[in-house]
This record gives structure tokens, C-alpha cells and sequence, in this order.
């Protein structure tokens, strides 16, 4: 905090960048130095205009897929096979439409607002995780998502609990703790499945082998395709890398599916004591940008379903403001 | 089963809350806000919790909701209505959240059977009413639009309000006095919301205590076939 105390009054004083001025570059220096330094970028400091748009962005698309990813879950909550499932997967979904409202705010502290952004979504202008235009087809599809999709955003999420942006990064610390927690309760499903009837297990295994690759791909593009990488990692935005996540993820899962009882659909997945990693099969880059391009299973309807609950919502939120407006303080004086 | 929780009144209350908490299930990912994605499942799950309560005073939880046919579920018609829109789904909460509320009030109150898990729910119960206070204001005095919606919305449900109180054998309240407090509560909210009580009949007599009599009306049907059919194609499995 010594630097920021020092170069406090340079970051905060202004919003602009005013480019090619002296000025600019002294706001651009204390900006890199806070940055080298692990301290927290705030709201009201200056920041080069290129590390707010790469924020809002990555917080937009993070939201949007807290909200997006409420579908394919709900899909089964008036089908949950019992009432402590079913109680489970309510809380589960109202935390994801909590953490898109948290993530909405952290947004709007860099000058956007949350309509703007969800306009944005309507539009396709801005893009949510590829992995929730994948359909959840039976109950044990919301133990693997649980399992391996939370368990691929916990790994890309904690380390962002450590981001530049403090904003960003406190949200992060509230959601990483109940993503956790909706995990290791996706993991107990799956376990449950697992162990319960042929039925239930060959539903289980089932689930896992539509869902392990999509949930490897959520950790992006290889190292050498990933267009924003390298900025994002100097910002300390990002601080490992694409693959080095996929890789730690994979290594968590393999004892974790021997422990479950199923396997991993990979004929390739093996131990490698000289990198002391699990090595793995090819993922279909095809798939992956097929699905980031629209074209996914559900990509139409996911959007479709999030624009209609926005269009169909229209006139009970006019209803709200006009009421607000009735029945604002000016308008209790001015009656 | 205990000698001393009266299984019928267990039901009804249990059924009413189990089955408008799948109701309101059904809103997830459809909600006008998100503020009231979190609303309408933060009473969601209010509810579940009560009939998860209630249900396991008379058996098994799974069992009661999943493998009873309609004509065993004493839930009141009122709360197996559909959704609709926004107005008739928040119409329907303030009828019942309206007489829940005053009802657990009452059983909170007593020395009955029911007097433990009413003084825990009414909390609940009292921030579901004015959930839906709150929207009926903002809804019936906001727009034209949202204005005509709302009093379609009371119209079309008021015929589902008399069976609320009807007598539950095993149910120590008065149900003239439940009925009077309600009609002042409800109707000075529609007042207030420049709204009306609806004139029709709260009920007629071909429905006057249908649902806990285990009668109900058609979509109740099709609303069981969703909630039950993967428990019952897994006789037996636990999950």
C-alpha cells in the first residue's frame, strides 16, 4: 500500500487519458507501478482506457453466463427426483442469478450499467461461457455440471479472486465460496448415482461423457491462439495461463472420477511421471468455435428464452417506474 | 406417525406449500428482474422447507410427494393455479401468503401441534406478503397496462378464495374470523393499489373445499405427471 499511498493523488485524478500529454504518461506510470506492486486498482483511479474495455468485457461475460447458466439447470427443477434435491437446485439457481447481480455491479463501477450490458447480450453483441449451449438431458446432468463445470469455473475463478480490479476481484471471493459449495454437491449427486441402481450409475457415466470435454473447453483456446492472453496476464487481470488451468483442472478430476466410481472419456488420459501431469487427448477446436459462433445445441434457444423473459418483463419494470415516479419524495411534497 | 399431528391438517398445509413452491419453481430463468429470480426462488425454497416439514410429520417426504395420485393431494386449488403472468402469479401469492400468514399467526400463537413450525414459518410467511404488497402496489398503480392486468388477475382467482377457509379437520382456527381479517387485509392492499375487491363468488358450491377433498382442477394433473415422473420410473432407487 506504500506506492499507492504515494501515487494516490496521480491515479485518482482523472478518468481520461488525454493521450500524448505529460500527464497521461505520469497517470500511466503510477498505473503500472500499482499494478506491479499486487495492489488493488479501485473505481475511482485512472486506468488506461484498454484495461477498462478488457474488464468490462470479461465481467459482462461473466455475468451473462451466471444468467445464462440458470437454464440449463432450472430445465430440472420441477422434475428433481426428491424434495432435498429439489430444495438443493432452487438455492442453486438463485445463487446464480445472485452472482450475475454482483457481477453486474462490479461492471457498472467501470461506467457501464447493467441494461446497457444485457442489451448487449440480446443483441449476441456480448458472449457467455460455450458451455451452457450444451442441453441437460437427464438428472445427472446437473450432478456433472455441478461436478465439472463448477469445478472448471472454480479453477479459472480463484485466481481471480487475486485480479487487479478490486472491485472484481471481492466479488469473486463471495461467489468462489458458494461455487464451491454447489460443487462438492454435484460431486455428492453424481455419487449418489454412482452407487445407486445400474440405472442410475449408467446415467451417471453417461452425463460425465457428454460433459467432460465441453467443460474443457471452458478454460478457452490454446495458449497460442488466445487473443487477449498476454495483455490480460500483464494487467494481472489473468495470472496463469489457458492451458496451465485446463491442466490443473484435469489433474484434479482423474482422482476424483476414480473416487465417483466412472470414467473419463479419453482413450489418451494417462499419468506422466516425467511432467508429473496427466497427459490428454486432442479437444475438438473445431466444436469449440462452432459452439462460440452460434452454432452450438442450444446457443438459439438459450438467447431466446433470456430475451423473452426481458421482453415479456417489459411492462411490469415500466409498471415499477412508473409507480417509483407517482410516488417519489418530490412527488409526496409537490401532493 | 405420531398420535398427535392430525394427518389431514398435516396434508393440507403440507401440500399447499409443496405445491406453490413448484409453482413458483416453474419461474426460474423467466423472471422480469433478477432481483425477483432471487425473490420468487428465496419463497421458493421458504416453502418447500415448510412442506418438507410438514410432510415428514405424517411420513416419508418423498414418498407422500411423489407417489400420491391427484386425488390424494389436499393442497387448496388456489395454489395449483398456473402461473399466467407476472400479475396473476403475484395476485395469487398476496391471497395466499395474505391467509397463510394470518393462519400461522394464529397457530403460532396456540399450544397446538402445529404452534413450532408456524412461530419459525410466519417469519418467512410475513416477508412473502409483503413480497407480494409490495408488487400488488407497484402493479395496480403503476401503469394502464399493469393496472388491467391486475384486476384480470383478481378476477380470475377470487373464485379460488373461499375454499381457504373452509374447516381442516385437525385445524384449531376460527374460519369466520380468518375470513373477516383476510378480506379487510387483501382488500385494504387492492385499495391502496387503486384495484377492488372482485364482486363474484369466492367460491361456488361446486367447489366450495375441492382441493382438500382431494378434487382439483386440470392443470393440477399435468403439473403431478411433470414433478413425478422421474422418481416414479426409478421404483425403489434413493437419490
Amino acid at each position: 500500500m506504500a506506492t499507492a499511498a504515494a501515487q494516490k493523488t496521480d491515479r485518482t485524478a482523472s478518468y481520461g487519458d488525454g493521450d500524448g500529454t505529460a500527464a497521461t504518461a505520469a497517470y500511466e506510470r503510477a498505473f503500472d507501478a500499482a499494478v506491479a506492486a499486487d495492489e488493488r486498482i479501485e473505481p475511482r483511479d485512472w486506468m488506461p482506457n484498454a484495461y477498462r474495455a478488457t474488464l468490462v468485457r470479461q465481467i459482462a461475460q461473466h455475468a451473462h453466463s451466471e444468467i445464462i447458466g440458470m437454464q440449463p439447470e432450472a430445465n430440472w427443477i420441477t422434475r428433481a427426483p426428491s424434495l432435498r434435491r429439489k430444495a438443493i437446485l432452487m438455492a442453486k439457481v438463485q445463487d446464480e442469478a445472485g452472482h450475475g447481480l454482483y457481477l453486474y455491479s462490479a461492471a457498472e463501477t467501470l461506467g457501464t450499467s447493467r441494461d446497457e450490458l444485457l442489451d448487449k447480450l440480446h443483441r449476441g453483441r456480448q458472449k457467455y461461457s460455450s458451455i451452457f449451449n450444451y442441453p441437460t438431458l437427464t438428472w445427472a446432468d446437473v450432478g456433472a455440471i455441478g461436478w465439472l463445470v463448477d469445478g472448471a469455473a472454480i479453477t479459472n475463478q480463484v485466481p481471480l479472486c487475486r485480479c487487479s480490479y478490486g472491485p472484481y476481484a471481492r466479488a469473486m471471493v463471495r461467489i468462489c465460496k458458494e461455487e464451491s459449495f454447489h460443487q462438492r454437491q454435484g460431486y455428492e449427486l453424481l455419487l449418489a448415482l454412482s452407487r445407486g441402481t445400474p440405472e442410475q450409475h449408467a446415467m451417471a457415466q453417461d452425463a460425465v461423457d457428454r460433459w467432460w470435454w465441453p467443460s474443457l473447453m471452458m478454460f478457452g483456446p490454446p495458449d497460442d491462439e488466445s487473443q487477449h492472453s498476454a495483455q490480460s496476464m500483464a494487467w494481472k487481470i489473468k495470472r496463469h495461463s489457458n492451458d496451465e488451468l485446463r491442466q490443473r483442472f484435469v489433474d484434479i478430476c482423474v482422482p476424483q472420477a476414480e473416487s465417483l466410481g466412472l470414467t473419463l472419456p479419453d482413450p489418451d488420459l494417462r499419468w506422466n511421471e516425467e511432467r508429473g501431469h496427466h497427459d490428454f487427448g486432442p479437444i475438438d477446436w473445431t466444436e469449440f468455435w462452432e459452439v462460440l459462433k452460434g452454432n452450438g445445441p442450444c446457443n438459439e434457444q438459450r438467447i431466446t428464452q433470456r430475451r423473452r423473459a426481458h421482453e415479456e418483463g417489459a411492462w411490469v419494470r415500466e409498471a415499477a417506474a412508473a409507480y417509483a415516479a407517482k410516488h417519489s419524495e418530490t412527488g409526496a411534497t409537490r401532493a | 406417525m405420531t398420535t398427535t399431528v392430525p394427518t389431514t391438517a398435516a396434508l393440507a398445509l403440507g401440500d399447499d406449500a409443496l405445491v406453490l413452491s413448484h409453482r413458483l419453481g416453474e419461474w426460474a430463468g423467466h423472471a422480469p428482474v433478477l432481483e425477483e429470480e432471487v425473490a420468487l426462488a428465496n419463497i421458493a425454497l421458504d416453502l418447500l422447507g415448510q412442506a418438507r416439514v410438514l410432510l415428514s410429520l405424517v411420513g416419508d417426504e418423498d414418498e407422500l410427494a411423489y407417489l400420491r395420485e391427484e386425488r390424494a393431494f389436499r393442497n387448496l386449488q388456489l395454489v395449483e393455479q398456473p402461473n399466467g403472468d407476472f400479475a396473476h402469479t403475484i395476485v395469487r401469492q398476496l391471497y395466499f401468503s395474505t391467509y397463510q400468514h394470518l393462519l400461522y399467526d394464529r397457530l403460532a400463537a396456540g399450544d397446538g401441534p402445529f404452534a413450532p413450525l408456524a412461530a419459525k414459518a410466519v417469519k418467512e410467511v410475513a416477508y412473502h406478503r409483503d413480497h407480494a404488497t409490495q408488487w400488488t402496489l407497484r402493479l395496480g398503480d403503476g401503469t394502464d397496462e399493469s393496472h388491467e392486468r391486475m384486476r384480470r388477475a383478481c378476477e380470475a382467482l377470487w373464485r379460488y378464495t373461499g375454499e381457504m377457509f373452509q374447516p381442516v379437520e385437525g385445524l384449531d382456527v376460527d374460519g369466520e374470523q380468518l375470513r373477516a381479517a383476510w378480506l379487510e387485509s387483501v382488500g385494504e392492499v387492492l385499495r391502496r393499489a387503486t384495484l377492488t375487491l372482485p364482486e363474484g363468488p369466492r367460491s361456488g358450491a361446486w367447489s366450495a373445499g375441492a382441493g382438500r377433498q382431494g378434487v382439483h382442477t386440470e392443470p393440477f394433473g399435468r403439473m403431478l405427471a411433470e414433478m413425478q415422473h422421474l422418481h416414479r420410473s426409478h421404483p425403489g432407487a434413493s437419490w
